[in-house]
């Protein structure tokens, strides 16, 4: 299709791409709901979770999977790390210097208590997934009723 | 030691400064530290999700070019509670000032952080020059 000034009688004028613009800022709202704030605590953590296990996962790049730190207490899961800059000689210069070092804690409140022993994490091409089952006497219990 | 860890969100590029691509996924810039040594230049990029198929270096004319695809898929039937972080793509181009030994580049990866050590040209190394007292 061929647009030409004539059509420009809409205020603005009619720009083909409008309507795509439209579409995609629709869409990126309704994806941002996906996005709750964050506590502005390093790392950023993604939380999963259904009825019987969360998932946590965070991007820990560069980080050796020794230097961190995971314990869970309760509803409670803790993450300690960090990560050390890089070494700069004598000589050497930055030209740019974005990365993340030094040491964090992060506290993750969990949608229920987890059974301690059976936590599960690994750690993947920078990126921490950890296995928190539920509790068993956390379970919901099925009830049955009776008719008396 | 200093901490640097308070900025917790990925940045995602700006419209502008990408092209559209075919692909329906977020793309980030990458952060990236950048050292001048004696004899190479060091491009440490932050990169988590990807390995080494995952990630293309190229290098035209003096733009290096990184690029990263990260497949995820969510996890079997968990629902997203909370979520800090996003999920996408890495993409940035630098253009390199000074010339690089094109031969003898490294690119290589561990644990999501990618690493390119460009060798400089014999040219453009910095040379120390001997002086000397001027003899009569």
């Amino acid at each position: 299709m061929l647009w030409t000034e004539g059509f420009g009688t809409f205020g603005r004028g009619l720009d083909p791409w409008s309507e795509f613009r439209r579409v995609e800022n629709e869409m990126n709202r309704v994806l941002s709901r996906f996005a709750s704030p964050s506590t502005g605590e390093f790392p950023a953590v993604n939380v999963w979770a259904d009825g019987s296990e969360t998932v946590v996962t965070t991007e820990l790049p560069g980080i050796d999977a020794k230097g961190i730190e995971i314990s869970v207490t309760g509803k409670t899961l803790v993450l300690n790390g960090s990560r050390e800059p890089l070494e700069v000689k004598e000589g050497e210069s930055y030209h740019r210097r974005e990365r993340w070092y030094g040491k964090f804690s992060k506290t993750v409140e969990l949608p229920f208590v987890v059974e301690g022993n059976k936590v599960e994490a690994g750690f993947s091409r920078g990126i921490l997934t950890i296995k928190l089952p539920r509790a068993e006497s956390e379970k919901p219990k099925k009830i049955t009723v009776r008719s008396a | 030691m200093d901490d640097k860890t308070k900025d917790i969100q990925k940045q995602e590029m700006e419209k502008g400064e990408r092209i559209e691509r075919a692909r329906a996924a977020k793309v980030f810039t990458p952060d990236v530290d950048i050292v001048e040594r004696k004899n190479d230049i060091v491009v440490i990029a932050d990169m988590p999700g990807i390995d080494e198929a995952s990630v293309d270096v190229t290098l035209e004319n003096n733009v290096l070019s990184i690029y990263g695809k990260v497949d995820w898929d969510v996890p079997d039937k968990l629902k997203l509670l909370h979520g800090e972080y996003g999920i996408g793509d890495y993409q940035r181009v630098f253009t390199l000032s000074g010339d690089v030994n094109r031969e003898k580049i490294e690119a290589t990866v561990n644990n999501g952080v990618l690493k390119i050590v460009l060798p400089k040209a014999e040219a453009a190394r910095t040379k120390k020059i001997a002086v000397r007292a001027e003899t009569k």
